[in-house]
């Protein structure tokens, strides 16, 4: 047998092994295993932060140094999850900011954190350097401005895509004259003006500095100052670019981006004027990722840009860039890998977008490495899909929106059932699926039946019966994360496959036809798993018991029910005798 | 085409749901689609994508949804085989036709209408994009775009440059920071690290306004300067102002219009409202030169 290994040996090779799937694999091993691995994590990842209590984390880890929560269900991006429903930072900072003090990295995804939130991250974690907060609410510049002001050692702050309360720009300067070791900055979903000369001179006390994105009311100038200021920089997002269009202006701009040699990653482009885009052509060759989903340029106005951007890995673009600008991708940039297309706003009603099916299916037969795709797109075809699936068999992500519900295939008026049976027969390292388009109950036997490693599925306006998740349900070995919206299934195969659901991280429905009871049934069934209720209409004390919820989110847990909910959620309580139990507490 | 109508039919095949049909799902509390006496007729609340008064073809609607409207926000759905009726209409913001969009062979698109039924009170939009024209998809979260992209794209015509938001009237029309004027001032404490901002409009008395700074400041303050209740309305008397300085460490004064100090509370809330350009929390100590001053104001108002 042996010897058993020295803990001192074990931690050295654990410090190699970094991902945390593996580190939980090697808990699983036995009790020393276990206790050396937690000893020495450093980087804590909580994929549902109810799925477990703020206190067991600290415990565990008692070396953590970065912690990565997310709150809301996804669907809470698109307004499904009604205000109020949870995912409150409070409760994990009040303790890890006893029992982890040297906590240097707070991750946030779709949390609810406040201005004492941050006040407390700031007065707290002496060696805090990183806050990253996404799709986060809650809070205000003011809060911002504490962070600014207190953390010494501050590398890395940003915001993306979160609700600020925006009280002004001030916040900015409250960096103290002594922070230089920014990193990484990003406060582009902030509204309001910034003092140009306090961000001129942070940027120019930030020699580490690598990434830094601006919101939209910087103006162009405002760039080129900085620009000049930082050509170290790898990862920009620009402010608004658009001003009147001024020769001097321009060959500053260019000038300025011409220095930045080092620059990998481009965004922002708000508003941007055509006349200003050469002013790009210099960067362009050096991108990996370029991301105009904000920049309501049309074709051909696109095409310099794209032709120049022969090393682009990552493209985020709105439908303005038509099939014709998808062409040029498709020849210029042979290593692309991820692409999303978004819808654009009818700013411009005259102008039809000419975005069709054949722009993926061009760039999927071009770009070899292509595996990530979003895309919005107004119709789409079986054929076209069944195309992507033999160009492109290793299709990671693949999320198409067609944003007519129930649209069929437009040439021949078919479900897209086999269109899709394509891709997840074909793309056999399919992650995430999100379907759209007329879909049948067969569309889910197929994915079932072949969507063996898909970990999320994510479906709206489709199938036709209970069928369909029966096929979800008893197929789909890797899925970890289903959401539904407006499907007409009901109790049925939902109770059947009920011991399915102990193996997922979450399930969302909402506008389904499931009953109250059925949930009732479900965690009785369940004791591992919260099974919330989430209705604006109707208490429970008067909702019949085959009444359809409007929502309902459940999800493994350690914890328990929670606590903290609100009026409109809950969780039916073990015993059904009692009925339903409201645990809300202030 | 009504073999291919047929067809599509197949594909809607109305399986049972026994419990649902029972259900009576009328409630006062529901706010939407008053058409469920009719059962059927959704025309008046259609969802549709034309301006309003458009006319919109009639439709086939699937049914089997129609008892469900009352509890969901997108009360059920509509299985609407437009496309091989009338052409393919379009789901998105546009009204008009897309006709380059070449939305293969179906007959004229017309591209106005897709009978949605209407969804029940967005309560889940409280802080989504800027009221959308009636042109647009009125679907809860459809199509799916988060928040953040919609309100960019939203405000991308009529975005201002945020200008300085300093100044203590700064309005904005951006959902996030509320549809109505708010009137920021700059409330700054001696000795705390930083300052607030606050919305005087969302205040109704000093009584209100004297909690929110003490909850505010709390953790700065060590008297207790909401104590005496709030300032009255009917103004500062003698007795009440000195009772102010002497009992608290800390008083709450603002800079008026004329830029003099002011000890927050000798003037009826709504007056304060519009005069008050900035608040300072200081100490008492330092307050008193401001008493005479005070009282001046008052005699020569009075």
């Amino acid at each position: 047998m042996g010897l058993p290994l020295p803990s001192k040996v074990l931690e050295h090779i654990l410090s190699f092994i970094d991902s945390n799937e593996d580190r939980n694999s090697v808990s699983l091993v036995c009790k020393s295993w276990f206790d050396t691995e937690r000893r020495t994590r450093k980087r804590v990842f909580v994929g549902n932060c109810y799925s477990v209590s703020p206190v067991t984390v600290s415990r565990r880890f008692p070396k953590m140094r970065s912690l990565t929560l997310k709150g809301k269900p996804h669907f809470a991006d698109y307004n499904l999850v009604p205000d109020g429903w949870g995912g409150y930072a409070w409760p994990w900072i009040e303790v890890l900011a006893k029992k982890n003090p040297l906590l240097e990295e707070i991750r946030l995804k779709r949390m609810v954190i406040t201005d004492e939130c941050l006040e407390m991250i700031a007065a707290s974690f002496k060696e805090f350097k990183a806050l990253v907060l996404v799709s986060c609410e809650g809070f205000t510049t003011d809060g911002i401005a504490a962070i600014a002001a207190t953390c010494r050692n501050l590398e890395v702050l940003e915001l993306r895509e979160c609700i600020v309360e925006d009280l002004g720009g001030d916040w900015l300067s409250y960096f103290p004259e002594s922070l230089t070791s920014l990193v990484s900055l990003d406060f582009s979903c902030l509204d309001s003006e910034v003092k140009l000369s306090d961000l001129e001179r942070l940027v120019s006390r930030s020699p580490n500095l690598k990434s830094l994105k601006l919101n939209r009311a910087v103006t162009l100038e405002g760039l080129e100052s900085l620009l000049r200021r930082a050509p170290q920089l790898t990862d920009l997002g620009t402010g608004s670019f658009s001003a009147e269009f001024e020769p001097e202006m321009f060959s500053k701009l260019s000038k300025a981006f011409a220095e930045c040699k080092q620059l990998k990653s481009l965004s922002g482009l708000w508003d941007v004027i055509p006349e200003y885009l050469p002013a790009l052509y210099s960067v362009c060759p050096g991108l990996t990722s370029l991301n105009l989903s904000y920049a309501t340029v049309r074709m051909p106005d696109l095409v310099g840009i794209l032709r120049r951007c022969w090393k682009l890995q990552k493209l985020w673009v709105m439908d303005l860039i038509e099939d014709k600008g998808l062409q040029t991708v498709a020849m210029r940039c042979k290593d692309l890998r991820e692409l999303r297309v978004f819808p654009s706003e009818p700013d411009l009603d005259d102008v039809s977008v000419a975005l069709t099916e054949e722009g993926l299916v061009t760039v999927s037969r071009s770009c070899r490495k292509l595996e990530s795709i979003l895309y919005f797109c107004v119709q789409f075809t079986n054929a076209a899909l069944v195309t992507i699936s033999r160009y492109r068999p290793n299709i990671k992500c693949f999320r198409l929106c067609v944003i007519e519900p129930f649209a069929p295939d437009h040439i021949t008026r078919e479900p897209l059932d086999e269109g899709f049976r394509a891709i997840v027969e074909g793309c056999k390292d399919l992650r995430r699926l999100s379907v759209s388009g007329l879909l049948t109950d067969k569309a889910f036997e197929y994915i079932g039946k072949h969507a063996k490693k898909v970990r999320m599925l994510s479906i709206a306006f489709a199938g036709d019966s209970d069928l369909m998740l029966h096929h979800l349900l008893s197929g789909c070995e890797g899925l970890k994360k289903l959401e539904i919206r407006d499907c007409p299934f009901g109790d049925s195969a939902l109770l059947e496959h009920a011991a399915k659901l102990e193996t997922m991280r979450s399930l969302w429905m909402s506008s389904c036809f499931v009953s109250f009871g059925a949930c009732k049934v479900l965690s009785q069934k369940l004791p591992k798993l919260n099974v919330e209720v989430i209705d604006e209409m109707y208490p429970p004390e008067s909702r019949p018991e085959n009444s359809p919820v409007e929502r309902i989110y459940i999800y493994r847990t350690l914890a328990g029910p929670r606590l903290d909910m609100p009026e409109f959620v809950w969780t039916i309580h073990k015993n059904p005798e009692v009925g339903v139990s409201n645990l809300a507490i202030k | 085409m009504s073999k291919a109508v047929a067809a599509e039919h197949d594909y809607i095949r109305l399986s049972e749901f026994p419990t649902m049909e029972s259900t009576t799902l009328m409630s006062d509390k529901a706010n939407i689609n008053k058409n469920n006496e009719d059962g059927l007729n959704f025309k008046a609340t259609e969802l549709r994508l034309g301006l309003p008064g458009s006319d919109s073809p009639d439709r086939v609607v699937d049914t089997r949804f129609s008892t469900l409207k009352s509890s969901c926000p997108v009360s059920g759905a509509k299985r609407v085989f437009s496309d091989a009726i009338n052409g393919s209409s379009k789901w998105v913001f546009s009204s008009t036709t897309t006709g380059d969009v070449g939305s293969g062979s179906g007959p004229v698109k017309d591209g106005k209408s897709t009978p949605f039924p209407k969804p029940a009170v967005p309560v889940s939009e409280k802080k989504s994009s800027a009221t959308a024209p009636a042109s647009k998809a009125q679907v809860v979260g459809w199509p799916p775009i988060r928040s953040f992209r919609k309100n960019t794209m939203a405000t991308s015509q009529t975005h201002k440059q945020g200008g300085d938001c300093n100044n203590n009237n700064s309005e904005t029309e951006e959902a996030k920071s509320g549809p109505e004027a708010c009137l920021y001032v700059k409330v700054s404490m001696e000795g705390a690290p930083y300052l607030r901002k606050i919305d005087l409009k969302t205040y109704k008395s000093y009584v209100e306004l004297s909690s929110a700074l003490e909850k505010m400041f709390s953790c700065f303050t060590i008297g207790q300067f909401g104590s005496h209740g709030g300032y009255g309305r009917d103004g500062l008397n003698e007795s009440r102002l000195t009772d102010l300085l002497r009992g608290s460490e800390y008083v709450v004064t603002y800079e008026d219009k004329d830029t003099d100090w002011m000890l927050v509370g000798d003037v009826p809330w709504e007056m304060f409202m519009g005069s008050c350009k900035r608040l300072r929390i200081m100490k008492s100590s330092e307050a008193i030169g401001l008493a005479p001053r005070v009282m001046e104001k008052c005699r020569s108002r009075n």
